[in-house]
């Protein structure tokens, strides 16, 4: 455990950092964020003992640093700066036996049990033991970072600062080196404190997060406290935005480049829609965000294909992640820019509607077989297996809407189908009542995101009416073509 | 550790062979036997006994100091071209000992030291001289700053020789026979002379063998790993200025040893100082014998000075290191 209080200090009498104060349990891991010239680096240095501390102190185990000497500190806190190559080369192990140096003592001082273990152990985390014999300047950086990384591991110390341990590393590199920190941290109760350069990789590393700003502390709690967007706008002087990681429950924070022109507006229209005897498809110029419940790239995205796939109806579904990448292959479509539906219902059923509203318009294109209709309150009496969607609904607007609008959207566009249902009097086949839709439904707003920025998108807005009368209206025709052709 | 071993045997065996080599050729043949009997040829053994062993002893306790004080100075500062001699230390310590004969100073209690102890308090002073004045040009004490400082202050020292030099009288001979650089002629109180300063310096630097191996990752680093930085810098700094000193004392500047040796060590046994600094020392102690003994023969029955075969083989190596700094490869240990 280490404990800072009201620490200041600096570079020859000028204080760089200004009352600090914070405490890291043991086990934990500290991460300092701060644009350049913050005062990082300065705070780790003032930490270390490199450079005074004009006021304040700092405890490890309740007992103030200045009370040891340089080698009793050596034992207790390692620490590992940003390091640079040097002229003459040690082999990798005798570079990690250095991390023994304090404690070797006595004049004639042997190596002993514990040292050997210790070196071992460190290779043995940092996955550098198979260069054991290997001279430093044959590894890459990443690797050297690696060793002096065993380096401080060796000392054995309970607490670890490091500056910017994952500096000039590939992904792969810095989630070694950070898996590993955090792993000693976890299993042996190593407290750490590092410097880090990227908030993403300090929030989803650290326990907790302190947010310097000129040599102050202008936030300290956890990621969620700390990585708040208004926050880092303001000291970084950079727009960012902020979401959360796709696994674990941290937040990520992404910069957002210069806006750029609003300019254009409207630009899909009814005649860009395609449709051949095997899919209805959207191809867009600019690239439209989504958010789908498609089978292939489905969720929030940004893709300038959209395809609705007849597929028959024995079409066999437990395979349909393979199969659709075959196709789109087959088709010299890119997976990684389509989204695409499935559908039993022949492609020249699909009804499509354009309609115009002051931001934009709203193109709505439906495909509708209500052979499998079923009353969603009334489901759980049945078992069946999974159906291809029968009812395939894209709402696409010109126009911009922000999160709460898409979901917005996609509730009104839901209950619009709905109505159609109840409209066109389409009952579940088992219970006889009116149904609500069909088993596997799906819907897709895509957003051209250009123009004014609209907030909401529920029924009583003017993207949500035209959402809901466009879904009605074409859910209606899409239904009657299906009428008419079976 | 078998490597360690081997390292020791064979740099032991080396050095003993030159030694043998060292007192048995020359002009005069030296029966092995004038080691036990020096009744079976009295000229033999008195060139032995009294020529030839005080000579080869100082040559290579000589190298010795040289080496040891090289390796240790290149470790402190990171600095593969480091050495008493590009340093300008050596050329520090030369101005103490021609001052000692130009004015003829002598001291009453140190007596016979007085040349060495000036030596000495030339080299500490010309030492700290460089290393602040190459500070406050370049904090980061770069190879190229450092070199160029140890130049500059080795002219100018050169100068302050000349000077005395053009100045004196009587002691001429004296100044520049000593100046030369030689181990030949010096006898007994020269080996006496030196012994004491080379024990105290290689203990001095060698206490701080583990040190170096940390302070070859710098000072701050050496910090964080619990060396007290200014204690280990002192001792040796202190070190190979004493060592130095007392070379010079004795035998005036003899170059590139303190270069060579030391980078040759290194690329054979490895970096780690526990080894390579009384590695060094048995090694300059063998090349500098060897030198001597090449001095004294190869142009028969004249004698070239010592310098110049050192720098005959330390020039080259010089440009070969630097060459390989700046291709950017650190020289392998």
């Amino acid at each position: 455990m280490i404990v800072v209080e009201h620490l200041s200090g600096g570079y020859e009498d000028v204080p760089i950092v200004k009352d600090i104060s914070f405490t890291v349990k043991k086990g934990k891991i500290l991460g300092i964020l701060g644009p350049n010239g913050s005062g990082k680096s300065t705070l780790l240095k003032v930490m270390s003992g490199i450079l005074p501390a004009t006021t304040g102190t700092i405890a490890i185990d309740g007992q103030n640093i200045l009370s040891y000497n340089a080698r009793a500190l050596a034992k207790k806190m390692a620490v590992l700066p940003q390091l640079h190559a040097n002229a003459f080369s040690n082999t990798v192990r005798e570079a990690v036996s250095l991390g023994r140096y304090p404690h070797q003592t006595g004049f004639f001082s042997s190596w002993s049990e514990r040292d050997e273990q210790a070196v071992q152990h460190a290779m043995l985390q940092t996955g550098v033991k198979r260069y054991e014999h290997t001279p430093m300047e044959f590894l890459s950086g990443g690797e050297q970072q690696r060793v002096f990384v065993a380096q401080a591991l060796a000392q054995t110390a309970e607490v670890l600062l490091l500056d910017e341990p994952t500096n000039h590393l590939d992904i792969a590199h810095q989630r070694q080196i950070l898996d590993m920190v955090r792993k000693e941290a976890v299993e042996c109760g190593l407290t750490v404190v590092m410097v880090l350069h990227d908030m993403n990789l300090a929030s989803l590393y650290c326990d907790e997060l302190l947010l310097m700003e000129s040599g102050q502390m202008r936030a300290f709690g956890a990621p969620h406290e700390v990585l708040i967007a208004s926050q880092i706008e303001e000291i970084y002087q950079a727009r960012v935005a902020t979401y959360a990681h796709p696994e674990i429950p941290k937040p990520q924070i992404t910069m957002m480049p210069a806006a750029i022109d609003y300019q254009q507006r409207a630009v899909i229209k009814k005649e860009h829609f395609m449709i051949t005897e095997h899919f209805i498809q959207l191809q867009s110029e600019i690239p439209l965000k989504t958010v789908s419940s498609a089978v292939h790239n489905p969720g929030i995205g940004w893709h300038n294909c959209l395809l609705n796939r007849s597929v028959p109806g024995d079409y066999v579904i437990s395979d349909v992640k393979r199969e659709v990448n075959e196709f789109l292959q087959r088709g010299d479509f890119s997976p990684t820019n389509t989204v695409v539906m499935l559908t039993a219902v022949p492609t020249a059923l699909v009804a499509i509607n354009e309609f115009y509203a002051p931001f934009g318009s709203v193109i709505v294109a439906v495909t509708a077989g209500v052979g499998n209709a079923v009353d969603v309150s009334r489901v759980h009496e049945r078992q069946d297996e999974p159906y291809i969607g029968t009812i395939n609904t894209w709402v696409i607007i010109n126009g911009c809407l922000s999160d709460e609008a898409f979901f917005q959207a996609m509730m009104t566009a839901t209950e619009a189908k709905t109505k159609a249902l109840q409209s066109e009097n389409i009952r579940d086949e088992r219970s006889g009542t009116i149904a609500t839709g069909t088993a596997t439904d799906s819907l897709l707003i895509a957003a051209t995101q250009k123009g004014k920025e609209m907030l909401y998108g529920g029924p009583i807005t003017e993207v949500g009416k035209m959402i809901a009368k466009g879904v009605f209206e074409t859910t209606v025709q899409a239904i009657r073509n299906y009428k008419n052709q079976f | 550790m078998k490597k360690v071993v081997t390292a020791y045997v064979l740099t032991c065996a080396l050095l003993i062979i030159s030694i043998w080599c060292g007192v048995a050729i020359g002009s005069v043949h030296i029966p092995l036997e004038v080691l036990w009997n020096q009744a079976v040829d009295e000229t033999a053994a008195n060139i032995f006994w009294k020529i030839r062993l005080p000579r080869v002893l100082l040559a290579g306790l000589v190298g010795a100091s040289l080496a040891i004080a090289g390796a240790a100075f290149q470790g402190l500062l990171k600095n593969p071209l480091a050495d008493p001699y590009t340093l300008g230390v050596s050329s520090g310590a030369s101005v103490g000992a021609v001052m000692t004969i130009f004015f003829n100073i002598s001291i009453p209690v140190v007596g016979l030291y007085a040349l060495p102890t000036f030596s000495m308090v030339g080299a500490i002073i010309t030492m700290v001289v460089v290393m602040s004045f190459a500070r406050i040009v370049d904090r980061s004490l770069k190879m190229e700053t450092l070199i160029l400082t140890g130049v500059i202050f080795s002219s100018f020292l050169g100068s302050l020789i000349s000077l005395m030099i053009a100045l004196s009288g009587e002691e001429l001979r004296q100044v520049i026979g000593w100046l030369l650089g030689s181990v030949s002629m010096r006898g007994w109180p020269y080996v006496q002379m030196i012994i004491p300063f080379v024990i105290v310096g290689s203990l001095m630097i060698w206490t701080q063998r583990r040190e170096l191996n940390v302070l070859l990752y710098g000072e701050e680093r050496a910090k964080h790993l619990g060396v007290n930085v200014k204690r280990s810098k002192y001792l040796i700094l202190a070190g190979g200025s004493m060592l130095t000193g007392a070379a010079v004392a004795v035998s005036g500047t003899i170059g590139f040893v303190g270069l060579v040796v030391p980078h040759m060590t290194r690329m054979i046994w490895g970096s780690d100082h526990r080894h390579l600094l009384p590695l060094s020392f048995l090694n300059g102690a063998t090349l500098l014998i060897i030198c001597d003994l090449v001095a004294r023969t190869i142009i028969l029955p004249r004698e070239l000075p010592i310098g110049v075969i050192t720098a005959f083989i330390g020039a080259p190596v010089f440009s070969y290191i630097f060459y390989k700094q700046r291709r950017g490869k650190g020289v392998r240990a």
